[in-house]
């Protein structure tokens, strides 16, 4: 793990002041990155595995739970490859795997132009997964329309491979989208079982929108 | 216990009630039909421990999904609007 000295680039509790522009373009800009052309070979990206690894903590934190039942059920209708249970549909593009806000800094600070940081998870596969957090976000209103439109109007115009070009992104976003809803949703409530405490907002917003997903009805099977 | 699809070992949890087995292979969660219930009834007290969906409102002009919270609105002022104190979601994995 690398430590960035560079701070916060704005107040979490301010995500109209983010740099969602900058994360848009900096997103197209890596997924665009031909794989071949890079110094050596790239692992898949970790994506699916990680939000696998969340639902397993979460039955390992609080199972027997309401909010489990219905993480769980949203887990079981996603395809299996969301789940890490079978190969991504595409190891053609180079992601980022752990995309978030907090991983864009400016270098050199306060006024560089802004990068994209801790690339640990970097690898290849479904570029639709760096999307997903900031589409989960909207999804579930804790990001605002305007805040969403100008992510994903950045990375379009930057040459985004990861949804159409034009018009409704969803057919790409909404299976990752709903992976990181389940794997925020798991996350969040594992967290709270072990520190004893409540659900905040946001949590609760995340359990809120895994029981939509679940009454989409797509049935739990093995 | 093996796991149906790739046959390695399952892990079982059953703590509260409802019997839940997770392959340590490929991570499939299995569930047979009594859990299938009990998972049924507990969604359920969560669906009806939460407060009634908001008042239908205009559609925002981005398109969503059909699971999205229903009361986003235009430019995130609608409704609840911003969630206070989310921030921590936006930033960390
Ligand atoms: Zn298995």
């Amino acid at each position: 793990m690398t430590l960035w000295p560079y701070g916060r680039p704005v107040s979490p509790d301010r995500p109209e002041d983010a740099p969602w522009e900058a994360a848009g373009h900096l997103l197209a800009r890596l997924h665009r990155l031909r794989p071949a052309g890079l110094p050596g070979p790239l692992p898949v990206m970790r994506g699916p595995a990680k939000a696998a690894r969340a639902v397993a903590r979460l039955l390992a934190a609080a199972p027997g739970t309401p909010a489990a039942a219905v993480i769980l059920r949203a887990w079981a209708g996603l395809p299996a490859w969301a789940r890490d249970e079978a190969p991504m549909p595409r190891t053609d593009i180079v992601c980022h795997g752990d995309m978030h806000l907090g991983q864009l800094v400016r270098y050199p600070a306060p006024d560089g132009p802004w990068l994209l940081i801790d690339v640990d998870d970097l690898g290849v596969g479904e570029p639709a997964w760096d999307l997903a957090r900031p589409a989960a976000w909207y999804a579930t209103g804790l990001v605002g329309e305007a805040e969403w439109s100008r992510f994903l109007a950045a990375y379009r115009a930057a040459g985004g491979p990861a949804v159409r070009p034009g018009g409704d992104p969803w057919p790409e976003l909404d299976a990752p989208a709903r992976a990181l809803t389940v794997q925020s949703a798991a996350t969040g409530v594992a967290k709270a079982a072990a520190a004893g405490r409540e659900l905040d907002g946001a949590e609760e917003a995340m359990v809120d929108a895994c029981a939509r997903i679940a009454r989409l009805g797509v049935p739990v099977v093995g | 216990m093996q796991c149906p699809k790739c046959h390695a070992p399952m892990h079982t949890y059953n703590r509260s009630g409802v019997q839940i087995e997770q392959c340590s292979g490929c991570r499939g969660i299995f569930l047979d039909y009594g859990e299938l219930e009990a998972l049924t009834r507990l969604e359920s007290q969560w669906t009806q421990a939460a407060p009634p969906p908001a008042a239908p409102q205009a559609y925002p002009a981005a398109p969503a999904p059909a699971w999205g919270a229903p009361h986003q609105g235009h430019h995130g002022h609608h409704g609840h609007g911003h969630r206070r104190g989310f921030g921590h979601l936006l930033f960390s994995s």
